[in-house]
């Protein structure tokens, strides 16, 4: 935002194209996606399109084949290095040798805090993910979905203001999906940050976002944005409020008109 | 609450009592009982006894082949993890030393034993050590590469998120992935640099190392000596073997077969 | 799971094409490695010798013998009256591939065996476990004489002689294929035992449709380090017992007069380490013709 450029863009995805060499496929095709400061977006689409690999283009993960990708203006290769942004795997990435509360801290140990700020932070992060108890555990003791709230607490303990989480709920059951959905929103007002976020659930998408980007498949394009004009804060009656509904429709429609034969959910379903 | 930690000690270590005293029991009875002739197997009363009579030379020639073995272990272990760091450092330079490596390690290097005799100076230990170290270096070597390999890509995109260094992926995570690979490589190269420094020994060396006095025990037709030197050469190997399993209990505090509470 | 789709996948011209431009480039990698290591041990030679250095060892003729003075020994009798040494060595080379081809067969046999044994009782393998490990700690040179004394009465004629030191190498081999064979029974996906226990599988089920396919590139890899433990149990078993049809005997022959004639101990160990190889090779060879999958990624 310094740098003054027209419009103060947190990501800017310019064309970018990525065909992987083994099997020659074009996961992503021609995207063009500007994320603004304060914004929550979320990608949604069927299974294959892309999205866990624009999430990576985005992270300077892996280089797109063609186009360009900006993070707080600057190259995507500069924002990585200057700790610009927070990432949620598909699966949790957790380091076996370090106990839970050490993997918290790992981001935190890299960007030199001190010992007992990390260990404050790390209390509050536990806390959030409802995990203190398992601080000195080991990743192998805790359940899939345990150690993906481990992965979620360790991208937010650095406050980065940028997020990138794929499918950060997946592994969760309802109740603690719906609380956590509460947490991030509040975390999200309070910070500032962006993110952007990955998801299969029409009706998460929806709730969580200020915009949902709809992908359609091979190869993976950009079928279309709904804007979600829900009020803020966001709260359990915002999801019995009939605007929710309609918006859920419009973006299934626009799922469902790309030509594709399966609901997102059901093609969740099938995985 | 205190008698559960003694029942896991208890279920841990009588089946190994039970099999230890059914095998020496069974050993001692069939050996008296059909008259086994000594010299095709001693009674393991009398191995006990003569270890315990000939102690002032067995003893001191094991120690002396075992600080052989050690040194061997030491030098080829060391040199092992170093060739692994810097051949997993330079991926193509490793990709292509691999099969020398693979290839190096289906030789037989216990037929090369003679000419490290021939190389050093046979009575002394260096001769001993250099056998055991090149026995050592290869399993370590080719284990620890292996290690510093199977990092999970994703552990190491995460780290590349933080913007790490490669140096701080390597000791953060690679480091870390590879030690369980070290420990089995370690585990086999102690039972290995013991065997070498006895071998070592058959093709001459100091009057007073122990395969050396094992080699002419059983020259002389003295086997139940000879068992005895066995015996002091096997606990001198499980020793070594041991520390490194506690070793490993201690550094890799991680793994599931650790179990800490 | 892809991997194994795309190798079906592709159509069998291919990639016996493949295959085949990938043997000449490693035929050629280990041409260019076999010249490297004789550029490698003649320039050590060279700057030894000329600099006079003494460290770790003293450099000459006899400590290193020329790689063209090792290689003129193959052709030359070792002995007067003799047929030419490759000669006089290959037939000890039949001879000690032969114990050690037993001893690699028997070993792996027992060794799987006693594996499977060990997984299906948790008792047992408490109890033998720490026995099976610490028997490879035994120095199994200082045993051979006395099991060629106890072994070899009780053999039949023709076995006489090799058949102790198979026997030998069976001790050396049977423990990596016990080790690794029990981790693979035990590496079983928990998920798929689980499912195994839905659809009410009784032990011998689980065992043969789970277990055993789980442990087979533990196995293979097993029978890898089991090749060279074989070879290396025979020479091991050959020298203390006199036998001198083997390479083991004629190490100890070569031996004796090593300050002499080195080369001739040099070209036995060529040799020895030529026969190692082929162990392992062969077993690799066998691997990939049993095992149909996609090569393996793991390295
Ligand atoms: N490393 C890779 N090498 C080759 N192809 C890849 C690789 N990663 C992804 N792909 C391919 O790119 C396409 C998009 O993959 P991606 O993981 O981005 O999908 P996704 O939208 O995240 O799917 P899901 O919802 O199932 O997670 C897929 O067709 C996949 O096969
Ligand atoms: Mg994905």
């Amino acid at each position: 935002m310094s740098d003054g450029t027209a419009t103060p863009a947190v990501v800017r995805v310019e064309g970018v194209t990525k065909t992987f060499p083994r099997g020659n496929v074009t996961a992503l095709e021609n995207i063009e996606l500007e994320v603004a400061p304060r914004e929550f977006v979320s990608l949604i689409g069927p299974s294959g399109c892309g999205k866990s690999t624009l999430l990576r283009v985005i992270g300077d993960l892996i280089e797109p084949t063609a186009g360009t990708v900006r993070v707080n203006g600057k190259s995507a290769r500069q924002a990585r290095r200057d700790g610009g942004y927070g990432i949620v795997f598909q699966e949790a990435v957790l380091y076996d040798w370090r106990s839970i509360a050490k993997n918290i801290a790992l981001p935190l140990e890299m960007l030199g805090w001190s010992r007992r700020r990390r260990r404050e932070r790390v209390a509050e992060m536990l806390e959030l993910v409802e995990l203190t108890s398992f601080a000195d555990h080991h990743p192998w003791q805790l359940s899939g979905g345990m150690q993906q709230r481990v992965a979620i607490a360790r991208a937010l303990s650095f406050e980065p203001s940028l997020l990138l989480m794929d499918e950060p709920f997946g592994a969760l059951d309802e109740m603690t999906r719906e609380r956590l959905n509460l947490e991030l929103l509040s975390i999200w007002e309070q910070t500032g940050n962006s993110v952007v976020f990955v998801t299969h659930s029409i009706s998460e998408a929806v709730f969580l976002s200020s915009r949902v980007v709809v992908m359609s498949p091979r190869p993976g394009r950009i079928a279309g944005f709904v804007e979600i004009d829900l009020p803020h804060p966001r709260t359990v009656e915002t999801r019995e409020a009939p605007r929710f509904f309609e918006l859920v429709t419009e973006v299934r429609e626009l799922l469902r008109r790309r030509g594709e034969h399966l609901l997102p959910e059901e093609e969740a379903v099938l995985e | 609450m205190t008698l559960r930690p003694r029942i896991g000690v208890v279920v841990e270590w009588l089946p190994p009592l039970v099999v230890f005293a059914l095998v020496v029991g069974l050993w001692e009875g069939l050996v008296r009982a059909l008259h086994v002739q000594q010299f095709l197997l001693p009674k393991p009363s009398t191995i006990i006894s003569v270890f315990w009579t000939q102690r002032h030379v067995l003893w001191p020639a094991g120690w002396y082949t075992f600080k052989e073995a050690l040194g061997g272990f030491a030098i080829g272990s060391g040199a092992g993890v170093v060739a692994a760091t810097v051949v997993g450092r330079f991926r193509t330079a490793g990709q292509a030393l691999m099969p020398i490596f693979i290839a190096a390690n289906a030789v037989p290097i216990i037929a090369f034993a003679p000419i490290f005799g021939a190389w050093f100076n046979p009575i002394q230990p260096q001769s001993k050590m250099a056998i055991a170290a090149v026995l050592c270096f290869l399993p370590v070597m080719v284990n620890t590469l292996r290690g510093l390999q199977s990092a999970r890509p994703r552990q190491v995109e995460l780290m590349r998120s933080y913007a790490a260094s490669e140096l701080e992926i390597w000791r953060r995570v690679r480091v870390p992935t590879a030690l369980p690979f070290l420990f089995t490589a370690l585990k086999v190269a102690s039972v290995l640099s013991m065997i070498g420094a006895i071998v070592g020994e058959y093709f001459g060396g100091a009057m007073n190392a122990l395969g050396v006095t094992i080699n002419t025990d059983a020259q002389i037709f003295q086997f139940d000596a000879a068992w005895a030197g066995i015996l002091v050469a096997s606990l001198l190997g499980i020793a070594l073997y041991s520390a490194v399993v506690v070793a490993e209990r201690l550094v890799v505090r991680w793994s599931p077969e650790a179990r800490v509470s | 799971m892809s991997n194994a789709a795309a190798v079906v996948r592709s159509p069998p011209a291919r990639r016996r094409r493949a295959s085949v431009v990938g043997g000449l480039a490693r035929a050629g990698l280990v041409a260019l490695v076999a010249a490297a290591l004789v550029g490698f041990w003649e320039l050590y030679h060279w700057v030894w010798v000329s600099t006079g250095w003494t460290w770790p060892f003293v450099v000459n003729d006899t400590s290193m013998p020329h790689v063209w003075t090792i290689y003129h020994a193959f052709g030359q009798p070792a002995q007067v009256n003799q047929p030419a040494l490759i000669n006089v060595l290959l037939h000890k080379t039949a001879f000690t591939a032969k114990e050690a081809a037993a001893g690699f067969g028997l070993g792996a046999l027992i060794g799987f065996a006693l594996a499977v044994v060990l997984a299906q009782v948790r008792l047992l393998q408490r109890g033998f476990l720490p026995y099976i490990v610490g028997s490879q700690t035994v120095p199994i040179l200082a045993i051979a004489p006395m099991v060629v004394l106890w072994v070899n009465p009780r053999l039949p004629g023709s076995l006489q002689g090799w058949g102790a030191v198979a026997v030998i190498a069976t001790y050396l081999t049977f423990f990596p294929v016990t080790i690794n064979t029990l981790r693979g029974l035990q590496s079983a996906d928990p998920r798929a035992l689980e499912l195994m226990r839905t659809y009410a599988a009784s032990r011998w089920a689980v065992l043969w449709k789970l277990r055993v396919p789980a442990s087979l590139p533990y196995l293979f890899s097993a029978l890898r380090l089991a090749a060279t433990a074989s070879v290396v149990g025979a020479i091991i078993g050959e020298l203390p017992t006199g036998l001198q049809d083997g390479l083991g005997g004629a190490i100890i022959n070569f031996n004796q007069y090593y300050s002499i004639e080195p080369q001739e101990l040099w070209a036995t160990n060529v040799i020895a380490a030529a026969l190692g190889i082929a162990f392992f090779v062969i077993v690799v060879l066998a691997e990939k013709a049993i095992v149909r999958r996609a090569p393996e990624e793991t390295a």
